[in-house]
């Protein structure tokens, strides 16, 4: 566990040091949402009735964006292959990575969204519960996203391909984040659809490290 | 403690590096794999450490004490790349790896007097030039105590005084029943290395190696 814990807060501390990676991706978010307004005019209904899916889908392509180089680093300094011959197992290295992007990346992106709900006239009894879709949905987005860049690491133009391999899988996480905010609105509970969520990032969260760490394997043959 | 390998096989890509190579490294012993460029003296420190798993033949390492041991958790690789973070302090890469390799974190201030690292401690990694990038990866070899070392080009970009020191703390390794295998074209200053020469496999030949003692 020590070195797990070595390694998170390595992770974290070069992603406070290195913070442009996160700073791309809050800007980004803010970009996409400040434009979305201008694109769709000024309906005000219509804005705060999509708002909650628009917050979430430019979430996702702003945390598509840090995924690259989730690994990219560690093989271009031989960092992973300091990691492959560590007696931790690369899964749990992915474990690491993944909770480090996380906190680093997925929570921060996480805490701007009311603030950007605000631009799109967010209805404000949507705002809890859109801060706990997100909170419940965004391991999904990490560690789904583990997968994406340890596939792609030795490709060229690897962010693209990231982008067409994960965002098919960050369709039940969407769904089933904007279905529980619809559901909050409209008649029903939102309970089924944040528990669904939920199971969607504990899924993710075993899977994706399992699935990475053999990608990680393959790519350092 | 012995590491063998039984008539192993490796290609990269579609190309057959080597074929049908066995040796085996005994304990305080250490093995120069020297030969032309591209001959595969990287794949098979790759291989050893268990990143490319052979075409055909085993890896294993015997006498450990437990029979599922993978090489690649006794061993340290130090390749081209140092695994130095640039964004990190040197004192910071080396706490890094004390912890996740399990080594003493008092070993960080005694390795870098050891190397001449001491005043760069608090330099972020990213300044400082190739040799000492190259001299912090090889404190790793220090701080967390492992018996094999395989080391490709360890000399690479270090000065006379340094690759000297290399030389005398491998020799130590060697004395305290470490097991070294270095992939290079200079001398490495030990006394008692044995050399395999490896050479490119002909289409159709098995034994394509020779062992010079």
């Amino acid at each position: 566990m020590r070195a797990f814990f070595a390694l998170l807060s390595r992770d974290l501390r070069l992603s406070v040091r290195e913070g442009s990676a996160l700073g791309a991706a809050l800007g980004f978010y803010l970009i996409v949402v400040a434009m979305l307004p201008l694109g769709l005019g000024p309906d005000m209904a219509l804005l705060s009735r999509i708002a909650p899916g628009l917050l979430w889908l430019a979430l996702l392509l702003s945390a598509l964006l840090t995924l690259g180089r989730l690994f990219e680093t560690d093989l271009e300094d031989g960092s992973l292959e300091v990691m492959a011959t560590a007696s931790l197992p690369l899964e749990m290295i992915v474990l690491a990575k993944g909770l480090a992007h996380w906190l680093s990346t997925a929570l921060p992106l996480t805490l701007l969204a009311p603030v950007l709900g605000l631009m799109l006239n967010l209805d404000f009894a949507a705002y809890p519960l859109l801060m706990l879709t997100m909170l419940i949905g965004t391991p999904a987005i990490s560690f789904i996203g583990t997968i994406g860049a340890a596939l792609t690491l030795r490709s060229r133009r690897g962010s693209l391909l990231i982008a067409l391999l994960v965002l098919p899988l960050y369709v039940p996480t969407l769904i089933f984040g904007i279905g529980a905010i619809a559901s909050l609105l409209g008649p029903g509970g939102s309970g089924p659809s944040l528990m669904i969520l939920a199971a969607i990032s504990l899924g993710a969260l075993v899977l994706g490290p399992i699935a990475a760490a053999a990608a990680l394997r393959a790519q350092l043959a | 403690m012995r590491l063998v390998a039984d008539n192993i096989s490796l290609s990269r890509g579609e190309r057959r590096l080597i074929a049908g190579l066995s040796f085996a490294v005994e304990a305080g012993e250490a093995l120069v794999l020297t030969g032309p460029n591209g001959v595969g003296k990287t794949t098979l420190l790759r291989a050893l450490a268990g990143f490319i798993p052979p075409d055909a033949g085993v890896i294993r390492l015997e006498g450990s004490g437990d029979d599922d041991s993978l090489v690649g958790e006794c061993a340290h690789y130090v390749g081209h790349a140092n695994g130095v973070k640039p964004g990190l302090t040197v004192r910071e890469n080396a706490q890094f790896w004390v912890r996740f390799l399990n080594g003493d974190v008092r070993a960080v201030d005694d390795t870098f007097d050891m190397l001449h690292l001491a005043d760069l401690a608090e330099v972020p990694a990213g300044y400082l030039s190739a040799g000492q990038k190259r001299r912090l990866g090889l404190t790793r070899l220090l701080l967390a105590k492992r018996p094999i070392w395989l080391l490709d080009e360890p000399t690479a970009a270090l000065d006379v005084a340094s690759q000297a020191l290399l030389a005398g703390l491998m020799q130590q390794h060697l004395d305290g029943g470490g097991m070294l295998i270095a992939a290079t074209h200079g001398p490495l200053g030990l006394s008692n290395a044995r050399i395999l020469e490896l050479a490119a496999p002909e289409p159709g030949e098995v034994h394509a190696h020779s062992e010079v003692l």
